[in-house]
């Protein structure tokens, strides 16, 4: 099975007093047809990392291999088959979304019509408009548009659908399944934990510049042991608070941590856990003021792994 | 593969580009009427007319009011009769070009107070004294008379729009190149370029053609408008002036390409520019000539970018010279160009 993505080793440090190592030895292999998310708070490597995959930063030590080639060598090979969009790119705003794309279409060899990369991104009603006029979801839309009009094999996207409203966030989702079914590649960066669990067949995640794990969503929730949580929350009197890990010695609980106000405990099995946790709480005398339960998340993957939220800011690259 | 030639990148790198400016109604203002604005204040501000009147003051005393009589004879003296401190002041203040004080002294009947440095100062002495030698009886010896000479080409309006051209060149060159690069690297536009198989030459070269295109009825709005307002001719070929004006836009846009080429915010890039074009303003040549630089400096400002452009525009349009005339000043022209081109292209930063 030949590789869409392979790189052994990457660093990337820029020069400075001190230095900041950015990317420190990121080994990766993705698969073709694969959807393959990097997770990680900011500053975790993530753009970085996806910036020398993309052939925009050159890596301080290591080799990255996309779709066969070296950036080393056959750096325009690559840009003829890949298709991205940046975190933060501004088209001119007083070109139509067709001039847009016309402008890219001339850029590649092969590809499908602007027309047609429109018709993916559906937005055959804007075709004339400026990109001034567009909202911030369909000017997104757009961006994945200049992606997908050069007909890639792979694609990547950072962070296509942060500060996007729901419904721009669904809209988007549904071109990226869309790619992948025709059999595309994808390289996507995020930060949220439900875009990585819906779109992505394997997951990254990312910290201070390496990979903590990496895995199928289903199994890195399973690796908590638990794919249950239970979040509940006490009145607190005074200094009488609960301790952060209260209910790890219940029987069935695999993990007890506390996330502001809230009490989370990871369990296999609620029905068994919740009744053991309520007569506790009954012994110890605290009020309960609220108590649900909910399926494990990568969230609490992150969490359980690097003792920080995905939203904690990291010292930026 | 063969693809109809609007889906070859450079047309289309340059349509967007002609697209965006056309769209802009400010740079268009920028780029079409103001410089029209300019010829035309500078033209009034410095038409040339003959000196129409002087200003003189006669400092009151026993002989003032026969002063007076004598002056009033030719009617360009606008004659004042003031106390000394007075026609002092009015001197100082400009008021006054020059002041007659009749001297009782036994070497001199008139004592003349003026600033030599003034040209209005120095004509109106000798104009005064003209009249006061003949009014006490002074005979001319030779029999001269006056041809006046006004011919288009030697007003200073026709000096001044080579000069605007060459201006208009070099502003139009650097800022427009300038400023829309270093726009694009702000708005992560070049890095999304960067990231598709678009060719840098490509690239850079719209860049500057798009400038050429947007050059061209600039001057040729300025060369009619000069010729109608101010009756401002080109005496050599309009050929040569065309060619001119191309090379003179592809230098500065070169120009302008390096300046930008690694400018991250629109602060660095204006003072860059300022930092290379305030030499070329005060010394290539705009307003005035050269020449009057110290020599030591002449070799310096003869190579700057803008003083052979100038400088080739006035011997073809005043003097009507042919294209071997210029031949120096189109080299130096094409070299700052050519290398200003390659540097940016080796310089580049795309992000």
């Amino acid at each position: 099975m030949p590789y869409a993505i392979e790189c052994r080793e990457l660093t990337k440090t820029y020069p400075g007093n001190p230095p900041v190592e950015a990317v420190r030895g990121v080994d990766l292999l993705v698969e073709e047809g694969e959807c393959f998310g990097v997770l990680g708070p900011n500053g975790a490597g993530k753009t970085t990392t996806i910036e020398i995959l993309e052939g925009l930063l050159t890596a301080t030590s290591g080799e990255a291999r996309v779709l066969g080639h070296s950036w080393n060598s056959d750096g325009d090979a690559i840009r003829q088959q890949i298709g991205i969009s940046l975190q933060e790119t501004r088209l001119s705003e007083k070109l139509s979304v067709l001039e847009t794309l016309r402008l890219f279409r001339s850029y590649y060899q092969d590809g499908i019509t602007p027309e047609a990369a429109i018709r993916r991104v559906s937005l055959e009603e804007k075709a004339d408009s400026w990109i001034k006029n567009l909202s911030g979801g369909q000017k997104q839309r757009v961006a994945v548009a200049t992606a997908l009009v050069g007909d890639p094999k792979l694609l990547f996207l950072d962070e296509p659908t942060t500060g996007l409203d729901p419904q721009s966030r669904r809209e988007l989702w549904g071109i990226i399944t869309d790619f992948r079914s025709k059999g595309g590649t994808i390289l996507i960066t995020t930060h949220y934990m439900d875009e990585a669990e819906r779109l992505c067949d394997r997951v990254a995640i990312f910290d201070h510049g390496r990979i903590l794990k990496l895995d199928t969503p289903r199994n890195l929730i399973a690796g908590l042991g638990a794919d249950h949580m239970i979040d509940f929350q006490v009145r607190s009197e005074g200094d009488e608070s609960l301790p952060d890990d209260y209910g790890a010695d219940l029987p069935g609980v695999s993990a007890a941590r506390r996330d502001a106000e809230h009490h989370c405990l990871s369990v296999a099995e609620p029905h068994v856990v919740i009744p053991a946790l309520l007569s506790k709480l009954q012994t110890d005398g605290h009020e309960l003021t609220s108590l649900s339960t909910r399926q494990a998340t990568l969230e609490d993957v992150f969490v359980h792994l690097t003792g920080r939220r995905l939203d904690d800011e990291e010292d930026p690259s | 593969m063969s693809r109809p030639v609007t889906m070859h990148p450079l047309f289309q790198l340059l349509k967007v580009r002609v697209l965006e400016f056309a769209r802009q109604p400010e740079a268009i203002f920028w780029v079409y009427v103001f410089p029209l604005i300019m010829v035309v204040a500078l033209g009034l501000a410095f038409r040339s007319e003959p000196v129409e009147s002087m200003a003189v003051d006669i400092q009151e005393g026993p002989e003032a009011q026969a002063i007076k009589q004598s002056l009033e004879t030719d009617p360009r003296f606008r004659v004042t009769l003031s106390s000394e401190q007075e026609a002092r002041r009015r001197l100082r203040v400009g008021k006054a070009e020059l002041i007659v004080v009749a001297d009782e002294s036994a070497d001199a009947k008139y004592r003349y107070l003026f600033d030599p440095t003034r040209p209005g100062s120095m004509l109106a002495r000798n104009a005064t004294d003209d009249v006061l030698q003949r009014a006490a009886g002074r005979v001319d010896v030779v029999a001269t008379t006056d041809t006046e000479v006004r011919d288009p080409g030697s007003r200073y309006i026709d000096f001044l729009i080579p000069g605007l051209i060459g201006m208009g060149l070099m502003g139009g060159g650097m800022w427009g190149v300038g400023f829309a690069i270093v726009d694009m690297r702000i708005r992560q536009l070049l890095k999304r370029f960067l990231g598709t198989p678009m060719k840098k030459s490509h690239f850079l070269t719209a860049m500057m053609t798009s400038r050429l295109l947007f050059t061209v009825p600039e001057i040729v709005v300025l060369l009619v408008f000069s010729s109608l307002l101010f009756g401002v001719e080109n005496l050599g070929s309009y050929g040569l002036v065309g060619l001119l004006v191309v090379l003179g836009g592809f230098e500065f846009a070169g120009i302008g390409l390096l300046v930008a080429s690694r400018a991250k915010t629109l602060e660095a890039v204006s003072g860059l520019m300022n930092l290379v074009m305030i030499p070329m303003w005060i010394g290539s040549g705009i307003f005035f000539s050269p020449d009057r630089f110290p020599e030591m400096a002449q070799p310096f400002i003869r190579l700057l970018p803008l003083t052979p452009l100038i400088s080739a525009l006035r011997r073809v349009m005043l003097e009507g010279v042919g294209i071997t005339a210029i031949g120096t000043e189109m080299g130096i022209i094409l070299v700052w160009g050519v290398v200003t081109f390659a540097l940016a292209l080796r310089v580049f930063r795309w992000d």
